[in-house]
């Protein structure tokens, strides 16, 4: 038996150049977080600004402060304003639910619309059209929970019950399949229900506008304690990215994590899409760009995701509504647009990247 | 000049058709075949009998083999004959096609359905619809050509567009089902945004189309499909004998003297071919392109999908369902995609929970 140094878990990698590294690191990460805010802004303004009447930025910014009720200023606050919020939480939800995704499944490829919750928040939200009557948003909100999360927890399942567990194509089939299936039963039931169809087609599609604002108030609550759950549990999921044997020796209850993991993903995914309807791809995309910019510690790639997700977002929504003037494209469709070239790239690329 | 005995594997029981023609003769395929095909026999006599005018089977089978009075023979051969054999036809289809692309991508749920074929059709079919449609009424030349000439154009621009996407110094089947996956998601938002375009009743025919239906097939609907399998299906079992070798990694194949990309891109033509057809014919009808496949390996216990037991497998689901469709709820008569969704569905979830053993990356 050769004997083997023992050494310092934190060993001199602390000293010094070590606390150099980090605190450029740190600098670094704050200047992402600034400029991510500052694109966010941007955004914002383009969003308030942009559409079929173009208001400029002046009389955004009067209608905001003094309105004196001329058409402008309902425009803004009564359309615009909103339409950004609820831009803002959707795209902010979507893209911290997709790093959360990300993480616990170690998969590039999860992403809400592709790991079947979005299906699963049609089927319900349909059944709920069909059988109970409901045609408001605001009446969606639970059935969309409902539905996600009984889709999410089955994907799982399916996805990770084989030897080996789950690994990014297992799940990524699991999502597919289970996608078609449920996708199947929607059409089952819109057919047999014109009335279901023609509430369902508008929501199905994925979109910011002509939404009601109390459904941005009614799915707030939920937003804000997924995001909060996310953020909290990140140092958790810092360390499942080493593996469930490493996380487990460092002291981590991988069952908390987990659950906890499920529920904020189920509660952000949720809400967003009984507010904004499936949309697909944004999950996918932000979460992988916010890694580019900060590195892997998800104590600063959520937050990142969150203010990515949303730019992106309200991005998507003005360039739907300049490109086919004076109508628009549902923000859902941009984004599939968008997006699906870059979950081709992400196949394409030799190895799948393991997380 | 002596002649070499062609050497005898035990368990393989050699089947020679002259000296150039040979292969291993599989008693236990053939039977699931010749099953399969009499259970859509059956299956067809059984959906023909039942209607309006009800005919017993046993009249139904005597007009089929060329027997019965004047009006049973009108309402069966003339009425009610091309819808079960547009059915059957379809099945056959779907069921080659899938077992092909499973062989292929040696995973069950590489099916035309999952990988974003039967979207791609379904985006074009509607696009006509909702944009050639006149409120609720797709008439004359567009409806009965224009709608399966873009669903066949639009499977086969989405196949060729997955399999470039897939290319990367050849074809490999995970990469093609999960590059599918990503294509299908772009076909079903175009297809939602074309739902919202559209008038409410333009809506309600389109949704009608996607979930499959054979309502109002005559002879003219037979015609086509029945046209195309038969180029299809021969070219299919041909190309089909690389298929045992294409179970092995690629330089196992290449070194067993196959040419490894030309054949997958030929098979995986008639494949896409196959399921296009279908899909024109009679709307993108989930699941029995994964299914029927599925079903037939286990039946005969091979190691591939066999494709003609497939075949008969999935021509007798197709009709079954159909049947179910036509009668099962009373006077709402569904169309017979809904079925193979409900049945297939299960199925699916026990491949899933069963076969992620032996999906590996």
């Amino acid at each position: 038996m050769t004997t083997v140094a023992p050494r310092h878990p934190l060993g001199a990698g602390r000293g010094g150049a070590g606390a150099g590294m980090l605190a450029g690191l740190r600098r670094r990460r704050l200047l992402v977080v600034a400029l991510l805010v500052a694109l966010l802004v941007l955004a914002c303004l383009a969003s308030v600004a942009v559409g079929a009447k173009a208001i400029p930025l002046g009389e955004v910014w009067s209608a905001l402060v003094a309105p004196t009720g001329g058409e402008n200023d309902i425009v803004v606050r009564a359309l615009r304003v909103p339409r950004t919020i609820l831009g803002i939480i959707v795209g902010a939800a979507l893209g911290v639910a997709g790093g959360l995704m990300q993480g616990h499944t170690r998969n590039p490829l999860a992403e809400p619309g592709i790991l079947g919750v979005n299906a699963g928040a049609a089927l319900a939200v349909v059944i709920a059209i069909y059988t109970l009557g409901i045609t408001s948003l605001l009446g969606f909100v639970w059935f969309a929970f409902a539905g996600a999360l009984v889709a999410s927890v089955l994907v799982f399942v399916l996805g990770s019950v084989g030897r080996g567990g789950a690994t990014p194509v297992t799940l990524a089939l699991a999502g597919a399949a289970v996608t078609v299936f449920l996708f199947a039963l929607v059409q089952a039931v819109i057919l047999l229900d014109q009335q279901a169809l023609d509430v369902y087609r508008f929501w199905v599609v994925g979109a910011l506008s002509g939404r009601d604002p109390a459904v941005i108030v009614a799915v707030l609550p939920f937003m804000a304690a997924g995001l909060l759950l996310a953020l909290a549990h990140a140092p958790g999921l810092n360390a499942l990215a080493m593996g469930e044997d490493v996380a487990r020796a460092l002291g981590q209850s991988i069952p908390r994590t987990r659950v906890v993991g499920v529920t904020a993903i189920t509660l952000l995914t949720g809400s967003a899409v009984a507010a904004a309807g499936p949309i697909a791809f944004l999950g996918l995309v932000v979460p992988h760009v916010a890694r580019y910019l900060t590195g892997p510690d998800h104590r600063w790639l959520l937050p990142n995701a969150a203010l990515l997700g949303a730019s992106l977002i309200l991005v998507a929504d003005v360039a739907g509504r300049v490109v086919v003037r004076p109508g628009e494209l549902q923000v859902g469709i941009v984004l599939a647009l968008v997006g699906a070239p870059f979950f081709v790239a992400l196949v394409r690329r030799t190895r799948l990247m393991t997380l | 000049m002596s002649v070499v005995a062609p050497p005898r594997v035990p368990g393989r029981p050699p089947l020679r058709i002259g000296r150039r023609v040979s292969g291993v003769w599989r008693p236990r395929s053939m039977l699931v075949a010749v099953l399969g095909l009499a259970a859509t026999v059956l299956a067809m006599a059984v959906n023909i009998g039942r209607g309006e005018y009800p005919i017993s089977v046993l009249e139904v089978l005597g007009v089929l083999f060329g027997g019965g009075d004047e009006v049973g023979r009108f309402i069966v051969l003339e009425l009610r004959l091309p819808r079960s054999l547009t059915g059957s036809l379809v099945g056959v289809a779907f069921a080659i096609s899938g077992a092909i692309m499973q062989a292929i991508a040696r995973n069950p749920l590489a099916s035309p359905d999952i990988i974003g074929i039967n979207a791609g059709a379904g985006a074009a079919a509607v696009g006509v619809i909702v944009l050639g449609g006149t409120y609720g009424a797709v008439s004359g030349l567009v409806a009965v050509v224009g709608v399966p000439v873009a669903a066949l154009a639009g499977g086969l621009l989405t196949a060729t567009l997955i399999y470039l996407l897939a290319y990367r110094k050849g074809i490999e089947g995970y990469r093609l089902v999960l590059i599918g996956i990503g294509i299908n998601a772009v076909c079903v938002s175009v297809t939602s945004w074309l739902l919202i375009v559209a008038d409410v009743t333009d809506a309600g025919r389109a949704v009608v189309w996607l979930n499959g239906s054979l309502n109002a097939r005559g002879w003219e609907h037979v015609a086509p499909v029945g046209l195309a399998l038969l180029v299809l299906v021969p070219a299919a079992l041909l190309l089909a004998f690389v298929l045992g070798a294409l179970q092995f990694n690629d330089d196992t194949a290449r070194g067993l003297g196959i040419r490894v990309n030309g054949a997958r891109t030929a098979l995986l033509l008639v494949a896409v071919a196959l399921a296009s057809v279908a899909v024109a014919s009679a709307g993108p009808i989930v699941f029995v392109a994964l299914v029927a496949p599925q079903l037939a390996l286990r039946l005969v216990g091979s190691s591939r999908p066999p494709l003609l037991a497939s075949a008969t497998v999935g021509a007798a689901l197709t009709v079954t369902a159909d049947l179910i469709a036509r009668t099962a709820f009373g006077a709402t008569a569904l169309p017979v995609g809904i079925v193979t969704a409900v049945l297939g569905a299960p199925f699916l979830l026990y491949l899933l929970a069963r076969g992620n053993r032996e999906v590996r990356v």
